[in-house]
């Protein structure tokens, strides 16, 4: 059974992420990349981190997929330019994967895992822990400081984009919205007998 | 026979699809008569009779629907995008789902009793965005894309709110598990239960459902007098049925979450009866009529007035609220009420 979804997870991690990259419609590459991450989610549930898991769905599939998809879909890209500019640059493309397949294979053909290591992957926590808490204790325990001094590096990112956006322009016409809900019906409204043939 | 269900794989399999069926087919059932409870309320607000025909008191109304809706032919747009075409309203459906997976509806009465419960649902719900996404980019039309660009929008906006406001439950209760959730709401009836610590966030919890299952008065998405329909309008016969049934689930899931975590969902109200899933229905179909009564009385909200709402207001509102709870439950002010953590567990 547990064979079984990971196979399943498995196949969706690398079909999606195979896909994402071929696929020809931008679209359809952000919902495969969509099909990546879930199908990681299901294989971090499946080695027990369940809160991990969670999180990479709401983060990357709610969050950010969302705003890509958002970007991609208001793309106009004209597919047959963009597939005559991959077949351009599919040389220098495999050379960079072969590369790296190289490298990953020479670090991983030295490796050698101990059999104390192989153990602690498989149960990370210690017993009787959720995995929730154990995660809290070592973010807000342990590594306190780190954590706080990442959530400040986001700060100063989001504070730096809003800094290189934000322009106050006199010329446009802005909305007063205090001004919008303190109108009252005996303000904006009059009432007038019109009489026939007259006008106001 | 116990031992068949809880040993052989087979016996497991077919035990969680009639575990399965035993949620799903009540909950379609009951579907059917919310939505004719739905339109009853509308009408009877807008004093007007509402689906009377079908059945004693139109009561079949909702079954006629559903049939009229089979038997129509499907069409399916030129330039459409045809395989996300149809993807999305089956996105759509199952998310609406498979949320329930983790829903109690009584002590132990759920089928998947996971530790990370309220961030599953939460997960799941911001992941029903998609099929809206999706069916309004592969129609290949100009209102549907307008729509679906708002509620992705507007879905990602108050989906900070109501984590936030779920973070907030989450400290007072120390868990994320729905079962200990309401456990720790156990004790003195109706006035333990976290709507009264938790007043304003409940309301706040309220809107903010409304707004992320696109109910009025933030039905934007499909706002009939600017998109025709929103995402909705290319779709037609069965895909259009699922993408109703979708939204509806998903309106009956708020309503289960906001029993769950304010309402205390299956105690009961009062000491001397007894706790049970009566109480959970009871208090779902409660909050689903507060959704009906919000629909009929209340004017849609224009675009930036509800992105002001989201991000503005509602957002500082529950990140304060976060900040007030986490000091309430760490220095156990008011006499513990915010820390009921012992109970649960």
């Amino acid at each position: 059974m547990m064979v079984f979804a990971f196979y399943l997870f498995t196949l969706g991690v690398i079909a999606g992420g195979l896909f994402t990259v071929v696929s020809r419609n931008p679209v359809h590459s952000v919902l495969w990349l969509i099909l990546a991450f879930l199908s990681s989610a299901g294989l971090f549930v499946m080695m027990g981190a369940e809160f991990v898991a969670m999180l990479l769905v709401i983060v990357y599939v709610g969050a950010v997929a969302v705003l890509f998809l958002f970007v991609v879909m208001m793309l106009d890209v004209d597919f047959a330019e963009l597939k005559a500019e991959m077949a351009k640059y599919l040389p220098l493309g495999l050379l960079i994967g072969l590369v790296i397949l190289m490298e990953l294979g020479m670090a991983f053909g030295a490796w050698e895992a101990s059999e104390v290591a192989a153990t602690q992957l498989s149960a990370p926590m210690p017993e009787g822990v959720e995995n929730t808490a154990a995660l809290g204790l070592v973010l807000y325990d342990q590594y306190f400081l780190l954590f706080q001094l990442a959530g400040l590096i986001l700060l100063v990112a989001m504070i730096g984009a809003i800094v290189l956006t934000l322009r106050h322009r006199k010329d446009v016409k802005r909305q007063d919205v205090l001004a919008q809900m303190y109108r009252d019906p005996a303000k904006a409204m009059e009432l007038r007998d019109v009489r026939p043939g007259q006008g106001l | 026979m116990a031992n068949f269900f809880s040993d052989n794989p087979w016996g497991i399999a077919l035990w969680i699809v009639a575990t399965i069926l035993m949620l799903l087919v009540p909950l379609l059932v009951s579907l059917a008569f919310l939505m004719w409870g739905d339109r009853k309320i509308w009408a009877a607000v807008q004093m007007r009779r509402g689906p009377n025909v079908v059945g004693v008191f139109g009561l079949l109304q909702s079954f006629a629907d559903f049939l009229k809706y089979i038997v129509k032919e499907v069409v399916v747009p030129a330039g459409a995008d045809r395989f996300v075409f149809f993807l999305a309203p089956m996105v759509s459906l199952v998310m609406a789902f498979i949320a329930w997976a983790v829903i109690p509806f009584g002590d132990g009465w759920v089928i998947s009793n996971i530790n990370v419960a309220i961030l599953y649902v939460f997960a799941i719900s911001s992941l029903e965005v998609y099929g809206v996404i999706m069916g309004g980019w592969a129609s290949n039309s100009k209102y549907p894309f307008l729509g679906s660009l708002r509620s992705a929008a507007q879905m990602i906006s108050y989906e900070v709110s109501i984590g936030l406001i779920i973070i907030g439950v989450v400290i007072s209760s120390g868990s994320l598990n729905f079962g200990s959730i309401v456990a720790s709401q156990d004790g003195m009836g109706i006035l333990s239960w976290y709507w009264l610590p938790h007043f304003p966030m409940m309301i706040l919890f309220f809107i903010s459902a409304l707004a992320e299952t696109n109910r009025p008065p933030f039905d934007l998405p499909e706002a009939e007098s600017e998109l025709v329909a929103g995402y909705q309008v290319e779709y037609s016969s069965t895909p259009f049925l699922l993408f109703m049934i979708g939204e509806l689930t998903a309106v009956v899931l708020m309503c289960a979450l906001v029993s769950l975590l304010f309402l205390g969902g299956w105690l009961s109200p009062v000491e001397f009866l007894p706790d049970g899933v009566f109480w959970m229905c009871i208090k779902m179909v409660f909050v689903f009529f507060l959704f009906s009564m919000v629909k009929a009385i209340t004017p849609r909200y224009r675009y930036d007035q509800l992105m002001r709402l989201g991000w503005k207001v509602f957002l500082p509102m529950s990140l304060a609220w976060v900040v007030f709870v986490a000091f309430a439950a760490r220095f156990e002010w008011f006499w513990g009420f915010y820390t009921r953590w012992a109970v649960g567990s």
